[in-house]
């Protein structure tokens, strides 16, 4: 053991906090490799939007849909399916002894939120993958490529509103016994927003003939959103994880 | 400076009383073996030393900065080895301990040691889900140790273990780490025999403390009663 031996005596090193980059870093690639191991979210997320998409399919009678109808769908769905991954987001880090691990190291709280935003923003990316194409194969009238350019900003503003939200309520849902009662209830009506902001800026892209470029107060709107709530759960995120 | 210094304090949860008038005074390098039955308060004291709860009541003072508003100068000072392994199943050995030295700011080399310490270095690279439950506690060993810290909580570290693998630790958690130890134990004679104090709690409260040589087993019998 004389490699553990250090000179300074153990009481008198002092400690510092460790850089918030280094720490989210570790944190996501964390959060990754549990997810790639276990296959928990994603992949739950990811049919449980296909499988709208195909009951939609059936339950409308038509495989064409477009402008309000169809930006509705598409924003309704996705949100569904981020719930998914929402009410999973620290369900590792209770089980497991995480949250006490990570309480005990000397870093920035805050390291936590990034690291939970971001893993719900690969999610969100990984499940509109596939969901976005499905979407375009089983409902969509107009073809989504000329499209899709606008839809992907409206697709990120989306999702920061879904991801930073989505950790707020999942770090305020995962310590009680409802959890998975409590996320979707907390979750749904804040991010009602979102989904308006979302599909009508998003409805215009997705009707025949269109032309023109999402509407710029509907984006508008969901920066805002983001912006807000990004500053209140960072705000709010380590009264969160304290006793 | 003693280690630890604790006045009156008190922590609930909810209407229920876990902690109360809990005083002591614990050395620099010194052991104090924590015992008492189930829901005497032991896990509950050793989680407001580590941060973890805040006291409700009284005075906690931990190597020299009082809880919990300098809890975060502690931080990083302290190794906790508890009732739960604090690692991720699905996250190999190997991947854990990387994951813990990345938040302390530890190396690689120290990992490796750790690793090699506790004879875990063969079967490094496989899920700890996979591990038997000695080998995780082995791992949750070298993880509480990782950044070389000057106080040990530790709630029944043996557990799980068999006598080799206690010898293996012992250097690492046991008296000849030279770190002020808190042990939470069912097994007062093994927890006697190697703390300088000994504190008793029933039902939150004090019911037995001062030197652990000076402890006749009357009074741990009187303690379980």
């Amino acid at each position: 053991m004389s490699g553990l031996a250090t000179k300074q005596p153990r009481s008198a090193r002092a400690v510092r906090e460790q850089p918030m980059l280094s720490t989210v870093a570790a944190l996501l690639r964390k959060e990754l490799l549990v997810e790639l191991r276990t296959l928990e979210s994603v992949p739950a997320m990811t049919l449980f939007a296909v499988a709208t998409f195909v009951v939609f399919h059936f339950a409308l009678n038509r495989g064409n849909v477009e402008g309000d109808l169809a930006a509705g769908i598409l924003w309704v769905t996705l949100l569904f399916a981020g719930i998914l991954g929402i009410n999973r987001l620290f369900v590792a880090d209770d089980e497991q002894g995480g949250f006490d691990a990570f309480l005990l190291a000397p870093v920035d709280r805050s390291a936590m939120l990034f690291a939970k935003v971001l893993t719900l923003l690969a999610y969100l990316v990984a499940l509109e993958l596939v969901a976005v194409p499905a979407f375009a194969l089983l409902l969509l009238a107009p073809p989504l490529g000329h499209a899709l350019p606008d839809l992907l900003i409206t697709l990120a503003l989306g999702d920061i509103g879904v991801a930073v939200v989505g950790t707020l309520v999942a770090a305020l849902a995962v310590r009680t016994r409802a959890r998975d009662l409590l996320g979707p209830l907390l979750g749904l009506p804040l991010l009602v927003p979102v989904v308006i902001g979302a599909a009508r800026a998003s409805s215009p892209l997705l009707t025949v003939g269109h032309t023109g470029v999402p509407a710029a107060r509907w984006l508008l709107t969901l920066a805002l959103y983001d912006l807000v709530f990004g500053l209140i759960t960072f705000a709010l995120f380590d009264f969160l994880l304290e006793d | 400076m003693p280690a630890l210094e604790v006045e009156r304090l008190a922590r609930h949860y909810g209407e229920r009383e876990a902690l109360s008038e809990v005083s002591l005074r614990l050395a620099e390098g010194a052991t104090l073996a924590v015992l008492g039955p189930n829901g005497a308060g032991k896990t509950t004291l050793l989680r407001v030393l580590a941060t973890l709860l805040r006291p409700h009541a009284g005075t906690v003072r931990v190597l020299g900065h009082s809880l919990p508003d300098d809890a975060w100068a502690v931080r990083g000072r302290i190794g906790l080895l508890g009732h739960e392994p604090l690692l991720y199943r699905e996250l190999t050995a190997l991947e854990n301990l990387r994951f813990h030295a990345r938040l302390h700011g530890v190396g690689e080399e120290r990992v490796r040691e750790l690793l090699d310490a506790v004879a875990i270095s063969g079967r490094s690279a496989e899920p700890l889900r996979t591990l038997s439950r000695g080998m995780v506690q082995r791992v949750a060993v070298a993880r509480a140790v990782l950044h070389d810290p000057p106080l040990l909580l530790l709630d029944e570290p043996n557990s799980n273990l068999d006598p080799a693998a206690v010898e293996l630790v012992a250097p690492l958690i046991g008296a000849c780490s030279g770190r002020t130890r808190v042990i939470c134990s069912h097994d007062p004679a093994g927890a006697l025999g190697e703390a300088d104090l000994v504190l008793g709690l029933r039902a939150g409260r004090v019911a037995l403390a001062g030197e652990a040589a000076a402890v006749e087993p009357a009074q741990i019998a009187e303690l379980y009663r």
